[in-house]
């Protein structure tokens, strides 16, 4: 249903419209080993900054940097202790200006 | 700090520390500095509100008695006077239109704002009040005494800040509610994503398509437009840009497939939207979870040297035509702040000593307004509201509306009985859930 009109923005310039201060420090750490054995993978649909890859040997790639510190990724999560969550030190991460 | 005849090591830092320079957080802050009490309001952004987004209105009734005439100086992008409820399919929609002038002029009734102007005028509301307002400071854990709150754990080095009442007003996750164990395992059905662009367009632009003029804005709510996904859709005017938006429930977006940005690109290309937002350009995009479920998703409130409010004790309400949250966390906070104030200075903020925090909310709308519409969440996310309801109704107005000359005109009941049977509703079950409707709303 998409018209030629209004394209869409590639998933890149939406993510560039976006302040990050990235810390140096990963606030979310995800543990692969536990995404091998994860059968829903809910994190890839989910997140809505896209963070999350799978790999060709059934794992998931991960980084923080871009990350909106909504929380949606741990909710969803199938195995325990696959995601490590907390947000970034103080002054760091997502700034929203017009929100 | 005076209140204490005899010098004593335990002095806290403050009073009170109030974690989370929301709405919630603000409020707290505000009355407890206006009672006297020294406070700290702890913020891990930058500013206030960097850290914040949501749809886009905020309703300032609630306002009225803690900054009187906010609105001379509240900075605001629109006031609202027109809103309108859409039922779309994926190429119709059924627009309820509403508009009231009387909402554009003083006291008003709502408006739209940036969450990053909003949060940081209404937190350095409370520091003019005498509250300390800390930034750049993400609280790490609490501090405590046995059972007993007396503090938080901040990341900063030496960060450690002790206080008599520790208020929670960090937002959705709260960590430190959950830490205080006032909450139980949280289930992601009780949640929602919500995603939003905000898109640039010329204020002229805005005020020919939406038909409004000066500062005056509108609010559009949409049901229908997030596929198999239970959730909605909203559209406000901002003073030179559009707020474009989805609410998603999490455990079936996570099933679905689907990505946000693809149903949010859907809503955008739709025949009654994309004329709306054509040539903008996105300006900002944002993302923040909901507590939707409101009342039944409620934590305790209070704990030994603790209190939750705002978001953080889901106090959110999010029932379908209504998306409001920032008076529900500025009526919760406010409370907070009165009632920890008062222990304070009775010298007991035990969990019995701090009861004057539930008291109050029951008194206002906070919790009347959430026992009354607590079936309402669910309502809104069920398959009727969501997948039947848009689809029989753009369906009886496209058979209304459709002449069909030679044929005579089918009668009304006659439409509505072959929508509903198209769409797999039975006339038992619409009587029963419109029961139920009433029964909330009512
Ligand atoms: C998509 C969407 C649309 C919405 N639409 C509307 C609407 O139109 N109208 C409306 O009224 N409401 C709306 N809401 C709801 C509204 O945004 C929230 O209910 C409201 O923001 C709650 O305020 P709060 O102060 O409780 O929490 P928040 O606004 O979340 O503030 C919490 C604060 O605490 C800080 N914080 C968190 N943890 C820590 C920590 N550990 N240390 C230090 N600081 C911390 C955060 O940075 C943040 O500033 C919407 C929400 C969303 C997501
Ligand atoms: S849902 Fe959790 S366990 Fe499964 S792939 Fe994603 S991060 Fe890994
Ligand atoms: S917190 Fe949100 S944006 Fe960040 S990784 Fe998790 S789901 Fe993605």
């Amino acid at each position: 249903m998409s018209t030629d009109a209004y394209p869409e923005i590639s998933f890149e310039s939406r993510m560039s419209s976006v302040e990050f201060r990235v810390s140096e420090q990963a606030h979310i750490t995800v543990d692969g080993k536990k995404c091998a054995d994860c059968s829903t993978r809910g994190c890839i649909t989910a997140c809505p900054a896209n963070l999350f890859v799978p790999t060709a040997d059934g794992g998931i790639l991960f980084n923080y940097e871009l990350c909106f510190e909504c929380g949606t990724c741990y909710m969803v999560c199938n195995e325990e202790g696959a995601i490590t969550w907390s947000y970034p030190e103080g002054g760091h991460g997502v700034v929203f200006h017009s929100s | 700090m005076s209140n204490s005849d005899v010098p004593d090591v335990d002095v806290p830092d403050f009073d009170v520390v109030v974690v989370g320079a929301g709405p919630a957080g603000s409020a707290a802050a505000l009355e407890l500095a206006r009672a006297g009490r020294s406070v700290c309001l702890l913020e891990r952004g930058p500013y206030p509100g960097s850290k914040n987004m949501y749809g886009g209105v905020i309703y300032g009734r609630v306002l009225d008695s803690l900054i009187p005439n906010w609105w001379e100086e509240a900075p605001i992008q629109r006031w609202v006077t027109r809103r309108s409820t859409m039922l779309m399919t994926g190429n119709q929609a059924l627009t309820v239109d509403y508009r009231s002038n009387t909402w554009g002029e003083a006291p008003y009734n709502g408006a739209t704002a940036f969450r990053p102007d909003f949060d940081a005028w209404l937190a350095a509301k409370a520091e003019a009040a005498g509250a300390v307002l800390i930034c750049s400071t993400t609280a790490t854990g609490l501090l405590r005494d046995g059972q007993r709150v007396v503090g938080v754990r901040t990341d900063r080095p030496d960060g450690d800040l002790t206080a008599r009442v520790v208020i929670c007003c960090d937002g959705v996750n709260s960590f430190l509610a959950k830490e205080a164990g006032l909450y139980p395992p949280s289930d992601p059905a009780n949640y929602t994503l919500g995603v939003k662009e905000t898109i640039a367009l010329p204020r002229e632009v805005i005020d020919e398509r939406f038909a409004v003029r000066g500062n005056h804005g509108v609010d559009i709510e949409i049901l229908g437009c997030t596929g198999k996904v239970p959730g909605g859709g909203f559209l406000y005017t901002n003073a030179e840009s559009l707020a474009v938006g989805l609410v998603l429930s999490l455990p079936e977006l996570a099933k679905c497939g689907r990505r946000p940005e693809e149903i949010l690109a859907e809503l955008k290309s739709h025949p009654a939207i994309a004329p709306l937002i054509e040539g903008g350009e996105v300006k900002e995009y944002s993302a923040h979870m909901i507590p939707e479920a409101g009342y039944k998703m409620m934590p305790e409130l209070i704990g030994d040297g603790i209190l939750v409010a705002g978001d953080a004790a889901a106090m959110c309400l999010a029932a379908g035509i209504w998306l409001e949250g920032v008076n529900f966390a500025i009526g919760s906070g406010a409370a907070a702040g009165q009632a920890a104030a008062r222990a304070v200075q009775r010298r007991d903020t035990s969990t019995a000593g701090l009861g004057d925090y539930r008291r109050r909310l029951e008194a206002n709308f906070v919790m009347t307004d959430h026992r009354k519409l607590k079936d309402a969440p669910h309502l809104v996310m069920s398959d009727l509201a969501q997948q039947q309801l848009p689809r029989i109704a753009c369906g009886v107005m496209e058979q209304l509306f459709t002449v069909t000359n030679p044929e005579p005109k089918p009668g009304l009941r006659k439409i509505i009985r072959s929508q509903m049977k198209l769409n797999n509703l039975k006339l038992r079950d619409a009587i029963s859930q419109g029961v139920k409707a009433l029964r909330t709303y009512g």
